[in-house]
């Protein structure tokens, strides 16, 4: 089991929280403007980084916000 | 058989019995099974796995293959415990395992006689038929035949216990090296010692775990470890918990878990009386007990003056070319052709790190040819490795394998040297592929005594040297646990608990029959009498449709949403409009996913300029606010919004039927209950019993409706006030399974049920709660993908038809075809005429309505005819009652 850093909170077990996916995907200012391929290329489509990736975590059984971090994901080593 | 002296561990001085297979025998305080059993002079202890040959013990420790048994009886009993790890108490009951009728003579040993019939791999070869074949005549006789001890059938009795704790230094292994690493750490901080076996001296300053075997190592340092409380006492002198699950964060781990001296390999090298050489010596060292009278050494002869000083002749030899005898070894060929009589043989084949524990941490290893064994590698961030277990072992120069019959490698699967040799041969060149196909390494000692071996025999047979093909991964735990410690607490209301509502007690006072609904423990129905659900239900569906019925509706999620931006912020995750809303009124809305698929429905009433709160389906509550608090803290931070759960605070109380409203009047004061002055979705403040109430003009049954909420401590008073005001109208309580029926007949949907994630708001007809003119909402793009507008899609529809038909059953145009064009999502018989009705999603459905499909279930084919999904009031007509 992980030990993540709530940035609110400090260090936690990884029961903890809940893994929100790839991080820095954020929601197009005006969706409309967007063709059907943009928009499912932002709906479905996720990189799948094999290496450093930024991630959204949520601190559910704490304080409940979102945040931001960096897992190497062929390693589980957090960017801390 | 126990010598005159010695035995560092045992107390002479007393006397303890205790029975094997029915038979009473002694021992002494501080002797586990195994020495006890030896010192009676018994090595057959157990039957293997799959060719029941005799088996003995064959270690003095954790990385027992061969002498599992069953400890305790009835409900307490414990199977496949490792004689060497039990110690004993005063009237401990053992039995051996996977024999029938006795240990002694077993029929199943008949299958060493045909085991040309299952070699490596077995399962894919011998067992051919067809897939019937293998579930009715195979799998019940291996299932039979292969196996260890029976799981008890009654409930664990005993209680287990689960602690957290943390250290700077936690050292595994209580040996020399470990208690010097322990003593050395102290510098560091907090120090955590854990030891397998009994503890020896107490350190200063650490605290000490004895008695106690870590399993696992986890990410981040975390190691799991069972500690064994009272398994060694006399059941009478037991207290507290068996035993208890220990999770230790430490900054640093050290490992000083030792090494396992392997066995030889060579043809009946399974024979009880032959053993690990090391074992044989702490028998005498630590248990004063001589395994044999006449005792053949091979592969190392330390201590062989030892043995004979306690009595024992001893023979020592170079190599064994196979070993002789039925139930017990009785004579070995050495490697020149001479044979020698022995009741026991003593085999050194080399040591192995105990290495699971830097592997499971992911910690590497490589092969060391002089020692010939696979030793750790020391990396940052890895554990540190120390004494036997870095690799710091004695060079035993072991005598190569010898094949033949019955030559094994993996004692505990029965995996021989001609199986690994028969696997190469079939193209299982992969240390992992080796594993599966032979099952070697995969039985519950994890290969402690045989990866070695078997991985030398890949080697060799590729043409490779040892430790060239690698190893297989090493995986927790390390030994056994049972599933009580894991468990701990962790069980029944503690894992899963019981939510109810503040009025539960009422409804166990009526005989309410509950159904679980997420969590939620919510009434089905209420019978009277000696009613069924069927005539329970008839009774309480009529009640609401022709007088007045009460459900208990606190299960809602509800959420409080305030802020300048609570309106702005609604707008954006509700298809529909809210900004226009007025304050006292409330508005039906559909929560979409960004995939334009509904997510969950409710309604939502304006409290106050800045102040809404939101009802939503019961199972959904929580990612519903999750959903919501997502998008405001990642997507819309600016907006001045804050979101509480408030499902627990409130209460909810839904009176509904054509008298509703007079059972209001004699309830509640301080209110206007005029259809002009409250109308349809609409709530108002009131007075019952004196406390404040708010009630909404919601219906989820067709009928005139009033919910009443209530602060969720006075809900029995209101309840009863309620009760008692329904009294004169024949006020009847009603379960969720009336409310299903009642709210299916108007086509209103349940998320869930009429909804799997593929369904958007037009395929259920709820265009009309969409707000397309609205720049952006949650799912709004979605819903102008060109697939949205399909004619195909499936929509939901009605369906009538003579006979019911099953939730779930498949929809087809003709009453044989296979072309699936939808399923039933609902289905009930109607409120007042009984007759059997559905919903369901039927591709292009809406296009459908007057023609026949047929509902596919049982077999059947049921002739449906497709209608609209509304079946009652479908001009809404009774909704002011």
């Amino acid at each position: 089991m992980l030990t993540i850093v709530c940035p609110h909170c400090g260090p936690r077990d990884q029961t903890e929280f809940r893994a929100g996916g790839e991080a820095g995907r954020a929601r197009p200012a005006d969706p409309s403007e967007l063709t059907d391929a943009q928009w499912a290329e932002h709906l479905f489509m996720r990189r799948n980084i094999k290496g450093a990736q930024r991630e959204r975590w949520m601190h559910a059984a704490g304080c409940g916000k979102w945040f931001n971090l960096t897992r190497d994901t062929r390693t589980h080593w957090f960017g801390r | 058989m126990r010598v005159g002296q010695g035995g560092a561990r045992i107390d002479r001085s007393r006397t303890i019995r205790f029975s094997f297979d029915g038979r009473q025998q002694t021992g002494h305080p501080g002797d586990t099974l195994a020495s006890a059993l030896l010192a009676n002079g018994i090595h057959f202890v157990a039957r293997s796995f799959k060719y029941h040959r005799p088996r003995g013990i064959l270690s003095a420790g954790a990385e027992e293959p061969n002498a599992l048994v069953t400890v305790g009886e009835g409900a307490f009993a414990e199977p496949n415990t490792r004689a060497t790890m039990v110690e004993i108490y005063e009237g401990l009951v053992a039995r051996s395992q996977n024999a029938w009728p006795s240990l002694g003579h077993d029929l199943g040993a008949l299958t060493g006689f045909a085991s040309g019939l299952f070699p490596a791999g077995f399962y894919y070869k011998t067992f051919l038929g067809s897939s019937r074949t293998w579930t009715r005549v195979y799998e019940p006789f291996i299932r039979r035949m292969a196996g260890l001890g029976p799981a008890p059938t009654a409930p664990d009795p005993e209680t287990y216990d689960k602690v957290h704790a943390h250290c700077e230094t936690l050292v595994i292994g209580g040996g020399a090296a470990g208690r010097a690493a322990a003593s050395a750490a102290l510098a560091d901080g907090r120090v955590i010692l854990i030891d397998e076996g009994v503890a020896g001296a107490s350190l200063d300053g650490v605290r000490l775990l004895d008695r106690t075997t870590a399993f696992g190592c986890y990410d981040d340092h975390l190691v799991m470890a069972v500690e064994r409380v009272t398994d060694h006492l006399p059941p009478s002198q037991r207290s507290g918990p068996r035993q208890r699950l220990w999770q230790i964060r430490a900054k640093r781990i050290v490992l000083a878990t030792g090494a396992h001296q392997q066995p030889l390999v060579f043809p009946n090298n399974d024979l009880p009386g032959i053993m690990l050489a090391a074992a044989g010596l702490i028998y005498l060292r630590d248990f004063g007990t001589l395994v044999g009278q006449r005792i053949v050494m091979v592969g190392s002869s330390d201590g062989a003056d030892e043995l004979r000083a306690a009595g024992a002749e001893v023979v020592e030899i170079e190599a064994i070319s196979a070993a002789h005898g039925r139930k017990r070894v009785t004579s070995v060929t050495d490697g020149g052709g001479r044979r020698h009589r022995c009741d026991a043989v003593l085999m050194a084949g080399g040591w192995q790190p105990a290495v699971h524990l830097h592997s499971q941490m992911g910690g590497r290893l490589a092969f060391d040819a002089e020692k010939h064994c696979f030793v750790p590698i020391r990396e940052e961030g890895q554990a540190h490795t120390v004494g036997a277990c870095s690799g710091d072992v004695l060079r035993d120069r072991p005598p190569p394998p010898i094949p033949g019959s019955k030559a094994f490698v993996d004692f505990q699967n029965d995996v021989t040297l001609a199986d690994i040799d028969l696997a190469t041969r079939e193209g299982f060149v992969s240390v992992e592929h080796l594993k599966r196909y032979t099952t070697t390494g995969m039985a519950t000692d994890q290969g402690k005594l045989s990866n070695l071996a078997a991985l030398t025999r890949l080697a060799h047979n590729l043409g490779g040297a040892p430790g060239s093909v690698g190893t297989t991964t090493f995986r927790p735990p390390y030994t056994p646990v049972t599933f009580g410690a894991l468990a701990a607490h962790d069980r029944d209301q503690f894992i899963d608990p019981a939510r109810v509502t503040p009025l539960h007690d009422w409804h166990v006072a009526q005989g309410a029959v509950f159904e679980d609904v997420g969590q939620w423990k919510r009434p089905r129905y209420f019978p009277r009498g000696s009613e069924d659900m069927r005539a329970a239900l008839a009774r309480e569906c009529r009640a609401v449709r022709e007088g007045v019925g009460l459900f208990d509706a606190s299960t809602l999620g509800k959420i409080d949403v305030r802020g300048s931006d609570a309106a702005a912020f609604l707008e954006l995750v509700y298809a529909n409009r809210w900004a226009s809303l007025e304050i006292g009124r409330c508005r039906y809305g559909v929560m979409l996913g960004e995939d334009g698929m509904l997510l969950d429905d409710g309604v939502t009433a304006r409290i106050g300029d800045e102040h809404f709160i939101t009802f939503t389906t019961t199972g959904n509550a929580a990612r519903v606010l999750d959903h919501m608090e997502d998008y405001l803290q990642t997507e819309w931070p600016h907006l001045r919004v804050w979101l509480n759960s408030v499902t627990e605070h409130w209460a909810a109380a839904v009176v509904t039927g054509p008298r509703a409203r007079d059972v209001l009047r004699a309830a509640a004061t301080d209110v206007d209950l005029a259809p002009a002055a409250f109308p349809h979705l609409a709530w108002r403040e009131a007075r019952i019993a004196g406390y404040p109430v708010r009630l909404y003009r919601i219906s989820f049954t067709g009928e005139l409706s009033f919910e009443v909420h209530c602060d969720a401590r006075v809900a029995r008073v209101v309840w009863d006030a309620l009760v008692a005001a329904g009294e004169g109208f024949g006020l009847t309580p009603y379960g969720t399974e009336a409310m299903h029926v009642l709210r299916a007949e108007k086509g209103y949907i349940i998320i869930g049920q009429e909804t799997d994630g593929t369904v958007a708001p037009d395929d259920l007809g709820l265009s009309w709660a969409v707000a397309n003119k609205k720049p952006d909402f949650i799912g709004k793009r979605s819903l102008a993908r060109p697939d949205m507008s399909h004619p195909d899609r499936k929509q939901l529809v009605g369906l009538t038809m003579v006979q019911g038909v099953a939730e779930g059953a498949q929809l087809t145009a003709g009453a044989s075809d296979t072309d699936m064009l939808g399923h039933v999502t609902s289905s009930y018989r109607g409120s007042l005429d009984g007759q059997p009705f559905a919903l369901a999603l039927l591709a292009g459905g809406r296009a459908r309505i007057g023609s026949a499909v047929y509902a596919r279930c049982d077999g059947r084919s049921v002739r449906c005819t497709v209608v609209a999904p509304l079946f009652h009031d479908p001009e809404g007509a009774r909704l002011d009652g």
